[in-house]
């Protein structure tokens, strides 16, 4: 798999919604556009959940995995 | 009816009508959540739901009237959290304190689980810029002040949520 090199990290792990949404969203924009965000979570909602906020914000989502029991999402900021 | 401008952002527009522990999660959460996605997202606060804006959040539970809430206690080993006790509702409205009881056990389950506090949500809406009003009618009805309430919300009637509503993609009543 190739490696995606991240600008930021944000962990929200034991986070539960919507709170990695909101922090994701606050850490995407302190970001440049084209800046690679990886925000690691525990939440199960979070694998749907960050896909529908990618949709919406319009934000790439790079990758969506799972390591050691935990969500690994990497997010290119477009917008 | 089409929307007043076709290039705004998605619209939330929410009522929050109770003012209990749980029925006051959804509105924040859901405003929180649609407020990070960009979306537009206003609340108005009706009713028991008008406690939410006062300055400080006394929001508590009760199980009554709630025969579907689980009653677990967020502490001790697992198989000891995962038992629902069967409190009859009979005694639940007749033992002094109960409802602080559960309240308390309500706050420490979240706390324990990884969601936010209320205040902590409620001070997200406003940092999101989520559009808060208090509702005038409901203000006169328990003599409250627009001093009782925090400095961030507006206070509005029912025609001023409507016309926010108008133009939203989502309305919920909570």
């Amino acid at each position: 798999m190739e490696v995606i090199k991240e600008d930021q990290v944000l962990d929200c792990s034991g986070l539960l919604c919507p709170l990695p949404v909101v922090k994701t969203s606050k850490a995407i924009k302190s970001l440049e556009i084209g800046q690679v965000l990886k925000m690691i979570a525990t939440d199960p909602g979070a694998p749907a959940d960050m896909e529908a906020w990618s949709r919406q914000t319009g934000n790439e989502l790079l990758r969506a995995t799972q390591e050691e029991g935990k969500f690994v999402f990497y997010i290119r900021r477009l917008k | 009816m089409a929307k007043s401008d076709p290039n705004a952002p998605r619209r939330l527009a929410l009522i929050a009508s109770k003012g209990t522990l749980d029925w006051a999660y959804p509105p924040f959460i859901l405003a929180t959540a649609a407020a990070s996605m960009g979306w537009e997202v206003g609340i108005f606060f009706t009713f028991y739901g008008l406690t939410l804006l006062r300055p400080k959040l006394t929001a508590a539970v009760s199980p009554l009237g709630n025969p579907a809430m689980p009653m677990k206690m967020p502490f001790g080993p697992e198989g000891f959290q995962q038992i629902s006790w069967p409190i009859p509702q009979l005694i639940m409205a007749n033992v002094p304190g109960f409802n602080a009881l559960a309240t308390s056990l309500m706050k420490l389950t979240f706390d324990k689980k990884g969601v936010a506090k209320l205040e902590e949500l409620r001070q997200m809406c406003i940092d999101l810029d989520v559009r808060l009003i208090g509702c005038q009618m409901t203000m006169d009805v328990f003599g409250f002040k627009r001093e009782d309430f925090i400095p961030e919300c507006k206070i509005g009637g029912a025609a001023t949520f409507l016309e926010y509503a108008a133009d939203a993609d989502v309305q919920l009543f909570i």
